[in-house]
């Protein structure tokens, strides 16, 4: 039962990732460069290899409002956006959450106007981080199509929407070979979505109505625990996952921190380049690693201080920029290893802010860079 | 027990917590004793969400989705789809929204569902304004009244909803308000008939006690001078041609409605008598829609 290998991009990738899945309804709306997903899937519609109510929305708000409630209706739902898209569905990412609707989104990041742009930038999807999403950052085709399985999985399980996000042209648009599964592995590893609260006359359950205080703090609470629950359910997914199809990724990927001197630590497509310099690095006798933060949230808070203790140095390098407190993961890792007594010294660099390119060489004199020098409370611009 | 020659099943229930002689309260129990309880409801803020009912109390012995203000037609589309993925094709999906939410923020939507022909019932209760956040105007304010964000009375005539609704050409279009209850129900058991064949939409006039300056037992009274005045005839459209006048004009000057209401208190009489122009007016432009004279 071994997959089909095919030349795909990356969008393509989640497309098929998407029909592995089986959603029953796709409300979508389009927007560069998210397009050719929804492409490849009313594509699989048409030709009957997938049978799946297609939405075209007048608006994300909108996608994203049929999203929740034909989820809430008890079906399997996808959706994917971009950029503006995003933003436009922020009300109703919070609904989500908040309705503990499972559905799966892919984001592919691109800057947010104004002024326009359509490069690779992650502070879109970044800037939902407090929106009770379950967050993973790809950094190929290949994954995002592994990812989307899997976010379905953990989803599902702990009933929180999950966002899978790779970023614009960079990945969604360059051609890679995929191995895509079996439909009977993908079956195998996610089954039918079957939840026992739904709307339905038969059990006549209702959702949204107003709350008191008492009842709005314990849904605030619930929603908090099944977060951190996702931790531990999305090991478990990867896990099975790797032991089915033979492709795991873990919620961090530590990448030759054998007794680092100091490690890289990003998201997205820079791990890519990054772990070239990190190559090239041990090749000219510098002890250096990576770190790669794949799920954001939840925050894998102790993996990441299990993978620095005792690490001199971390450099953050940020694709991303919050005006007034800099790079997301940078603030990210700072708070989690606040305290610690044998944590890394943090070095934050914004680099590839705007969809600027970061060859490895960058990379690597990046790295030197925060070898040599002792490391700012502030952010610092990188090209 | 109905006072009306009206089957209900009893899905709507006493202990609500509307003003005490609300139309809107009315115009609920008729919509959904109608429908019956194999139907499931999307409820945007409004009074409505209000009568609906906080959790964990419900008015409605079926299930009821409060969404956002803007997004009730889009979210009935995403469980009238997930339904037809399911394979139901009985359940009644139905909006029940107020004009605010209807004629101004939830309008792009509602259109866009239109279009789609997505099959559910879509209901606005129609009070003239933003009643839960305070009596503001919203685009179905009509010509003069007094919000409290149009305090010198609203510059510009209401919003034709049905005709921009019938102008989607969908199949189902009518106007009903709560003096006319059997009328109300009859067109509510037509829009469930045709369950089906896409998006049936019925704008119900529903006076506003506090909103508009109206006794407590004056709701239905009021109602049928909007109808009798010609303010607000009652009529169907199928498919954006096919016009059936149910009730209109009886040539009742509009002066008769204007002065159950105290928004309309501080009118001179040449304003009153403008207001009665444009009546004339659009009651004429309607009328040449009619099959039958
Ligand atoms: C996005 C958004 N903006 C504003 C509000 C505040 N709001 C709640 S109810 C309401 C008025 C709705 O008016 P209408 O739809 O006519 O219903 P009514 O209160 O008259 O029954 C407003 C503005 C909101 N809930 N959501
Ligand atoms: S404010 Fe008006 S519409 Fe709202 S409950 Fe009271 S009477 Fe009914
Ligand atoms: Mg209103």
């Amino acid at each position: 039962m071994s997959g089909e290998r095919i030349l795909v991009n990356g969008n393509h990738a989640a497309a098929y990732g998407v029909r592995l899945a089986r959603p029953m309804v796709v409300p979508v709306y389009p927007i560069t460069p998210q397009t050719p997903i929804v492409e490849k899937i009313s594509e699989f519609q048409a030709e009957g290899q997938m049978e799946v109510e297609l939405v075209t929305a007048e608006s994300e708000h909108s996608a994203m409002s049929a999203c929740i409630t034909a989820s809430l209706t008890g079906v399997r739902v996808f959706t994917a956006t971009a950029s503006q898209g995003l933003m436009l569905m922020h009300e109703m990412l919070h609904y989500a959450s908040g309705a503990r609707a499972p559905i799966v989104m892919v984001n592919v990041n691109r800057t947010i106007g104004s002024p326009w742009g359509f490069w690779p930038d992650q502070t879109d999807s970044l800037a939902q981080r407090d929106t009770g999403w379950i967050q993973y950052y790809c950094e190929s085709g290949q994954e995002s199509l592994d990812t989307i399985l899997q976010a379905f999985r953990v989803a599902e399980k702990v009933l929180l929407p999950a966002m899978v996000v790779h970023e614009a042209f960079y990945v969604s648009h360059s051609l890679e070979v995929v191995e895509v599964p079996a439909q009977e592995l993908a079956d195998q590893f996610l089954p039918p979505f079957t939840p026992p609260h739904r709307l339905d006359p038969e059990i006549k359950e209702s959702w949204g109505n107003t709350v008191n205080q008492d009842m709005f703090y314990r849904h605030r609470k619930t929603l908090g625990e099944a977060m951190d629950n996702a931790l531990a359910a999305a090991k478990e997914a990867d896990a099975d996952y790797r032991a089915l199809v033979g492709r795991g990724y873990g919620i961090i990927e530590e990448y030759r921190c054998d007794n680092p001197e100091i490690i890289i630590a990003t998201m997205g497509s820079m791990t890519g380049t990054a772990r070239e310099a990190v190559d090239e690095l041990r090749a000219e006798g510098l002890a250096v690693g990576l770190l790669k933060v794949k799920l954001f949230r939840p925050f894998p808070l102790k993996d990441v201080r299990r993978a620095l203790t005792g690490v001199p140095k971390v450099v953050v390098l940020d694709r991303n920029f919050a005006p007034g407190t800099g790079g997301f993961l940078h603030q990210e890792m700072k708070a989690a290893l606040y305290g610690m007594s044998d944590g890394p010294e943090v070095h934050g660099y914004l680099a590839g802010v705007g969809g600027t390119n970061i060859p490895p060489a960058k990379i690597k004199d990046m790295v030197r860079e925060a070898l040599a020098e002792k490391a700012a409370a502030e952010p610092v611009w990188k090209g | 027990m109905g006072y009306y020659n009206i089957q209900e099943e009893k899905v709507f229930n006493s202990g609500h917590a509307a003003c005490p002689g609300c139309s809107e309260a009315l115009a609920i129990r008729y919509i959904i004793n109608t429908l019956g309880p194999d139907s499931i409801g999307v409820v945007p803020p409004s009074c409505i969400a209000i009568i609906s009912g906080p959790q964990p109390l419900s008015s409605m012995r079926m299930p009821v989705y409060q969404t956002t203000l803007e997004a009730s037609a889009a979210s009935a589309t995403g469980i009238s789809r997930a339904l037809k993925a399911k394979g139901n094709d009985h359940t009644n999906v139905v909006v029940i929204a107020g004009d605010g939410g209807t004629y101004d923020i939830g309008f792009q939507s509602l259109s866009s569902a239109a279009e789609r022909n997505e099959d559910f019932i879509y209901v606005c209760l129609d009070n003239e304004g933003y009643m839960n956040t305070g009596a503001q105007k919203s685009s179905s304010t009509p010509y003069l009244a007094y919000t409290t964000s149009t305090p010198s009375g609203k510059p510009t005539p209401k919003k034709n909803l049905a005709e921009i609704m019938a102008a989607h050409r969908i199949p189902y279009v009518a106007t009903a308000t709560t003096g006319y209850p059997e009328d109300l129900a009859r067109k509510v058991a037509r829009a469930k008939e045709l369950k089906g064949t896409g998006l049936r939409f019925i704008l119900v006039l529903t006076p506003c006690l506090d909103g508009w300056g109206v006794a407590d037992h004056a709701g239905p009274k009021t109602s049928r001078l909007a109808v009798e005045t010609g303010v607000f005839p009652l009529y169907e459209v199928e498919y954006g041609e096919r016009y059936t006048l149910n009730f209109g004009s009886k040539g009742t000057p509009v002066q008769a409605y204007l002065s159950q209401q105290s928004r309309y208190k501080h009118l001179r009489p040449e304003q009153i008598q403008e207001i009665q122009s444009q009546v004339d007016a659009n009651w004429e432009r309607l009328r040449e829609r009619f099959s039958v004279p």
